[in-house]
């Protein structure tokens, strides 16, 4: 028993980078009716830029005067970086994005996979072919309840991720940006011509939906501090599973699902040999698919689909 | 002006007489090659038409650039402009006869080419097979994507069953192998079961298609997107799973069959297939089950049966290109065929263009040829490459050659001279 609980919380742990991610590919979903495939690897950069941010911050604190405590200098490498990456994303939305608006979808979903293929090896190229070490700013401790382990790093992500998503709803239904986005989810043709800009919101969408993935990357460095170029691609492609699992343009649904991967590759890996693990996981989500095939909270199927 | 004139001179040629220049510096390049790039103080003759020389030694760029000149530029121009009349009359003649034996004559004086211009290196016939190998992916991968309008990612997946099909037959039956023992038939055989074999891995992989394509009948777009990914990690994890055909580190020894004239006929024999395909009343109605589903239900447009045949059909060349890839590298691993492939395949398809026969070749063509080019960059060839797409995209967002139909007879008809416009 007390090995399923260890289990659980290292499934909330997973889970939660899963749900950061899938809810910027959701949301812009919900949008603009297409993946933006390049999410993965904007997570990554997140990441590269915590690191940067992180280790400019600390030495920084060490060359003045003050002392920043360590989880200070956490809390403002999230914040930082959540901002950065908002205008990578941003960058990509204008860039990658605009231009194909009313292109096949097909289209945009190449140049989202095109745009990542160059995240990538610009950081190759940038930074070299070494794996980076993320800075240790938080000192592991381990609490052990009933015979479970808790480490306080796996309890803070978990934390921080809930508030995240936590404040991403309240953003999504109390405020007027938030209600105009639901809007554009709802149509988007009808709501620009009530003076709604599909522009604005667009790149607020993903410039929110990267500052989310930033925070999943700088998370993830804390609990794994090895980063290399390539870790967004199966990053991204989960999420992406994930986010088509809850139903396309459900943030709701998004987050579960992305809690529900989580789970899966976990528990599989308990019980069967972990090798297992992906041709498992896949072949129950090809199950929930195929009964299922519009995801949780997806709309049925419409014949009203572009190309 | 005087670019529109060249381009009417020129306008006149027909192919045969394209083909026909091309072998001239072909033979030109076997026979002088090798005297000229001494002359011109190159290393050696230059393998992909100069460019990774070029990329290499920039100080080389003018001997390369007389040397492509000379041995290609101004043999094809001059053979070609001054046999238009003589090969227009031969192609008139050869009109009258059955298409096939025109066609056949053709795709002679193609491979003649092509064998010539990479009996040079191995590197050329290595490039050479790998680009055919991409232009089975691209089409087969074109008949769901352009012609059905899904967006399937499980093609890496039917690459490696066709792949892992093949290559067990041919494994077991003539190779000695430390996983499966001795040959069971003797190895002569081999080079005539092989086509068996690139058969029963399109099988098998168009078994694997059914996965995907009952699922369409319910759902399609992004959740068919989904069910294929999954498909395509689900194979590739099982594979890595099966300790019978070696697990992750992959299977070997698979005999050398698919040597040049092999491949080139199973692309040109999958080419001149899909263009049917296309151009029949099942291929038609692909294209209405991608417009409208529904209208073409109400049209007697058997919808199932149509996608069902088009996954299979997809899937079985995807299999068999999976095969000649096994054999032609002699080595396959799971890890070959994942998201990195799939990344390459889509962005052939999308590059060329959808809907188009033409569109898949030119896709796959160029974007081979142009990493194998781009090769001395090293990784600034994964940024121009996607930058590239990127703009193809935003100025062309169906592709190059987009919609566009494969008329062989257009093609190889004689080109007579144009009558003035009044």
């Amino acid at each position: 028993m007390t090995y399923f609980f260890q289990n659980l919380v290292n499934a909330l742990q997973w889970g939660s980078f899963y749900a950061l991610i899938a809810l910027g590919y959701s949301m812009v979903y919900g949008i603009l009716m297409l993946f933006n495939f390049a999410h993965g690897d904007i997570f990554m950069v997140g990441a590269y830029i915590g690191f940067g941010v992180a280790t400019g911050v600390t030495a920084l604190a060490s060359f003045g005067a003050i002392a920043l405590p360590n989880w200070l200098i956490l809390v403002l490498t999230i914040i930082i970086s959540m901002f950065l990456t908002s205008f990578v994303g941003m960058l990509v939305e204008r860039l990658g994005y605009r231009p194909l608006r009313e292109a096949p979808r097909a289209s945009a979903a190449i140049t989202g996979l095109m745009i990542g293929i160059i995240l990538e090896t610009g950081n190759l190229a940038m930074l070299g072919a070494k794996r980076v070490r993320f800075p240790s700013l938080i000192k592991s401790t381990t609490y052990n309840i009933g015979g479970v382990f808790v480490t306080n790093k796996k309890i803070m992500i978990v934390a921080v991720s809930l508030m995240l998503m936590l404040a991403l709803h309240q953003f999504v239904r109390r405020t007027k940006y938030g209600m105009a986005m639901r809007a554009m989810a709802f149509d988007y043709v009808v709501v620009p011509l009530m003076g709604v800009s599909i522009n604005t919101i667009a790149a607020m969408t993903f410039a929110i939906g990267s500052a989310l993935a930033a925070a999943a990357g700088i998370l993830f460095g804390v609990a794994y501090p090895v980063l290399d170029p390539y870790m967004g691609i199966v990053f991204g492609w989960k999420a992406f599973v994930a986010a088509i699992l809850g139903g396309r343009g459900s943030i709701l649904g998004a987050c579960m699902a992305g809690f529900l991967l989580g789970f899966i590759e976990i528990f599989v890996a308990m019980i069967f040999p972990s090798t297992l693990r992906d041709l498992i996981a896949y072949s129950i989500i090809l199950l929930i698919l195929t009964f299922r095939p519009h995801g949780f909270f997806g709309e049925p199927y419409s014949a009203r689909l572009r190309l | 002006m005087m670019f529109k004139k060249l381009r009417n001179s020129f306008s006149q040629v027909p192919l045969l007489g394209w083909l026909l220049g091309a072998l001239i510096a072909v033979v030109l390049e076997y026979y002088l090659g090798d005297a000229l790039a001494d002359v011109l103080r190159l290393p050696k003759i230059p393998v992909l038409f100069g460019f990774v020389i070029m990329l290499k030694k920039p100080l080389l760029i003018p001997s390369v650039l007389i040397f492509v000149m000379l041995i290609y530029a101004l043999p094809i121009g001059a053979v070609a402009r001054l046999s238009a009349p003589v090969t227009n009359r031969l192609v008139a003649w050869l009109f009258k006869l059955p298409m096939i034996i025109s066609v056949a004559i053709h795709l002679g004086f193609l491979y003649a080419i092509l064998h010539l211009w990479s009996d040079i290196s191995a590197y050329r016939v290595l490039t050479l097979k790998l680009t055919m190998i991409a232009i089975i992916v691209t089409l087969s991968l074109n008949v769901i994507n352009g012609y059905m309008g899904e967006f399937s990612c499980s093609h890496p997946g039917f690459m490696a069953l066709g792949a892992y099909g093949a290559s067990v037959f041919t494994v077991v039956l003539f190779a000695k192998d430390k996983l499966f023992g001795a040959a069971i038939l003797p190895a002569a055989l081999g080079p005539y079961m092989f086509p068996v074999a690139l058969i029963i891995g399109g099988i098998f992989a168009a078994l694997g298609a059914l996965v995907i394509a009952i699922p369409s009948f319910r759902t399609r777009g992004d959740y068919l997107a989904i069910i294929s990914l999954a498909f395509m990690f689900i194979v590739k994890s099982m594979i890595e799973n099966l300790e019978i055909v070696g697990g992750p580190r992959g299977l070997s020894s698979q005999p050398d069959y698919a040597n040049l004239p092999t491949v080139f006929l199973w692309t040109v024999a999958c080419v001149w297939i899909i263009n049917n395909f296309v151009r029949s009343t099942l291929g038609k109605s692909l294209n209405a089950v991608r417009d409208d589903e529904m209208a073409a239900n109400a049209m007697t447009v058997n919808t199932r049966q149509t996608k069902i045949v088009a996954f299979l059909f997809s899937a079985f060349w995807a299999g068999v290109a999976g095969g000649l890839f096994a054999h032609v590298l002699r080595y396959v691993n799971p890890g070959t065929f994942g998201l990195q492939k799939l990344a390459e395949v889509l962005a052939m398809v999308y590059f060329g263009g959808l809907n188009s026969v033409y569109g898949s070749i030119v896709g796959a063509v160029s974007l081979s040829m142009l990493s194998e080019a781009l090769r001395p960059l090293e990784i600034f060839k994964w940024i121009i490459i996607p930058l590239l797409l990127i703009l193809v995209m935003i100025y062309r967002p169906t592709g190059l050659i987009a919609f566009k139909e494969f008329d062989v007879k257009k093609l190889i008809k004689p080109k007579h001279k144009q009558e003035k416009e009044v």
